[in-house]
């Protein structure tokens, strides 16, 4: 039984050494990952590198452009757009993992059981699905939204929820796929659970395409959740968030165009950094789909 | 096939009803009382309640749905809440102004991300194919209500060239279309790219090139017509989605259209209004999925083979 759990090990870190490797040959996901690490410790650090305070106080004078003092200026208020923007980074980060992650992973659930179970389950939930699908995206969300109420949280509920048929169906196509496979039916063949089975042999073999529709829609919520912040019906004044604060300069544009264009950038830079890395994962785990 | 397009479209109605449930639920799960949240907290008992009444929402959720449902079997979507008026005659009103910016938006992008991507295919890992890659990716990341304000603030604010709000003349279109054909042509521009390096690896274009076609011949009648199913679906699913997103578009240039309606709508709680715009964009959406369907039967025999054996 040792040996074969090492050798087990020994190939999990084989496999993981070699994404690696062809990860890090891939320069442009290699700046992707260091302005995300980078922006990811601009978010975890926030509060070293300018007190939170200064995203609420009217420390300057109303649309000042930028200087020592305030390195991005200041906003309509008065209060310095640079605190605003690195607190921003936070909202942003977890509105698009969170919702993405939390999705995927009811999705990812309700799909492989679909998948394997087959039959009545099935039938009735992708027929829901397929009603949704129905509905534009963006209704989809704004009605949840009315539904839940404004705020943060509910938009990322909202988000949640509107990607969950998507990642069920794309669940569900990998674990019928892979229910064929001989491993699973030599599992089968045991008497182990069907539990055990979608845990064990179902999910880590259908994880690389997982990781890879993953890395492609975090950055579109992101987007997403800027989007409907703009709107209104995200992030709510006067807490930090990228889309809000770019609402907010709409009437103050000509005068002072750095409070719209530098937020902007921000939400720019997150997003490239994560499909530049997104796009090289999927070289890495799935050589195939390289053009 | 006029029977299976029939069974297609009969198959929409069961559909419809399912969204309208759906939607139905969703906005009845709201927490508190509905004519309190539509008249404010200013508003005495008694109004609250009478409102409640007028509105059915005394009623119990199930009867609720029931009426409405019979409602709209008889095509009345009920009256909207904001001012009384029919839901339906706005939307007729509003929806040809989304319409056309929908098209004019799908139609630039369109041009823009084929010719790109087949240029792109065709010249393979040249320097021209690699700077619209690169160009392609980084636009991926744009926000679009942020281009169309960055672009109201060059062309419209600064350099005066067209109207920065309104849909009065063809200059109100510029900005919409051409930032949304940029950065919509982009992903299209990639799938394009990617059927386009699939289609020319076939043995049927080294067969044409080899009897002599011409090279333009070969890439746009032998190669693109047969990779032409992937983006004419991803075009067509597109517009469905444009025509349920032009919010942004309509709100930061300040022209009329359903998505105004729509924002409005939901932020005076209309529900009726919002009910209706939703089966609306859920039934142009249905129609245009068999749509598709048909035309990419009628394009493609192996498709049309397996549809009408079903």
């Amino acid at each position: 039984m040792k040996t074969k759990g090492q050798e087990k090990q020994s190939i999990k870190r084989g496999r993981g050494y070699e994404i690696w490797g062809l990860f890090k040959r891939n320069k442009p996901a290699m700046v992707g990952l260091a302005l995300l690490a980078f922006i990811a410790l601009v978010a975890i650090f926030a509060d070293v590198i300018v007190p939170e305070e200064l995203c609420y106080t009217f420390s300057g004078a109303p649309l000042e452009t930028p200087s020592i003092e305030h390195p991005f200026g200041t906003d309509n208020l008065g209060r310095d757009l640079f605190a605003r923007v690195v607190h921003g980074s936070r909202v942003s980060l977890l509105i698009g993992f969170g919702a993405t992650i939390l999705s995927l992973a009811v999705g990812a659930f309700i799909g492989a059981a679909c998948g394997y179970f087959g039959g009545v389950l099935d039938n009735v939930v992708m027929r829901i699905f397929d009603v949704i699908a129905c509905i534009p995206g963006m209704l989809l969300i704004l009605v949840l939204v009315m539904a839940l109420g404004r705020g943060t949280e509910n938009l990322l509920y909202a988000l949640m929820i509107s990607g969950v048929p998507g990642y069920a169906r794309f669940v569900r196509a990998t674990v019928i796929n892979l229910t064929d496979m001989e491993y699973v039916q030599c599992a089968k063949s045991y008497g182990t659970s069907n539990f055990t089975i979608i845990l064990r042999h179902v999910l880590p073999n259908a994880l690389g395409p997982i990781i890879i529709m993953l890395a492609g829609s975090v950055s579109g919520t992101i987007l997403a959740a800027a989007s409907y912040s703009f709107m209104g019906f995200g992030v709510q004044q006067p807490a930090p968030e990228w889309g809000a604060i770019i609402a907010a300069s709409r009437q103050f544009m000509r005068l002072a165009p750095h409070f719209a264009v530098l937020p902007g950038m921000a939400i720019v830079i997150t997003a490239m950094s994560i499909n530049l890395m997104g796009d090289g994962l999927r070289d890495a785990l799935d050589p195939r789909l390289k053009d | 096939m006029g029977k299976y397009i029939a069974k297609r479209l009969l198959l929409i109605v069961p559909i419809l009803l399912g969204v309208t449930i759906i939607v139905f639920t969703i906005i009845n799960a709201i927490p508190g009382d509905p004519g309190r949240r539509l008249l404010g907290p200013a508003a005495t008992q008694e109004q609250v309640d009478a409102l409640n009444e007028s509105l059915n929402y005394d009623k119990p959720f199930l009867e609720r749905l029931g009426k409405y449902l019979s409602d709209i079997a008889h095509l009345d979507f009920g009256e909207s809440y904001q001012d009384g008026e029919p839901v339906f005659r706005k939307i007729v009103l509003n929806f040809p102004y989304t319409l056309r910016l929908a098209i004019l938006q799908t139609v630039c992008y369109s041009i823009l991300g084929i010719t790109l991507g087949v240029f792109s295919a065709v010249k393979q890992y040249s320097l021209a194919d690699n700077v619209i890659r690169v160009i392609s990716i980084a636009l991926a990341a744009f926000p679009g209500f942020w281009v169309y304000m960055v672009a109201l603030l060059v062309f419209s604010l600064y350099l005066g060239w067209v109207p920065s709000s309104g849909a009065d003349s063809w200059l109100c279109y510029i900005l919409p279309v051409g930032c949304a054909a940029v950065l919509s042509a982009s992903s299209l521009q990639r799938l394009t790219r990617t059927t386009m390096l699939e289609a020319i690896r076939q043995d049927y274009v080294r067969t044409a090139k080899a009897k002599g076609c011409a090279a333009g011949t070969v890439i746009w009648k032998h190669a693109f017509l047969n990779a032409m199913l992937p983006i004419l679906n991803q075009v067509g699913i597109n517009f469905g989605y444009l025509l349920g997103g032009t919010v942004i578009a309509e709100s930061v240039f300040g022209m009329p259209g359903l998505g105004t309606v729509i924002i409005t709508a939901i932020n005076a709680k209309d529900v009726p209004m919002v009910m209706a715009c939703t089966i609306f964009l859920a039934a142009i959406f249905c129609v245009l999925v068999v749509a598709l369907d048909v035309i990419s039967a009628l394009v493609d025999p192996r498709i049309k083979a397996k549809l009408v054996k079903r």
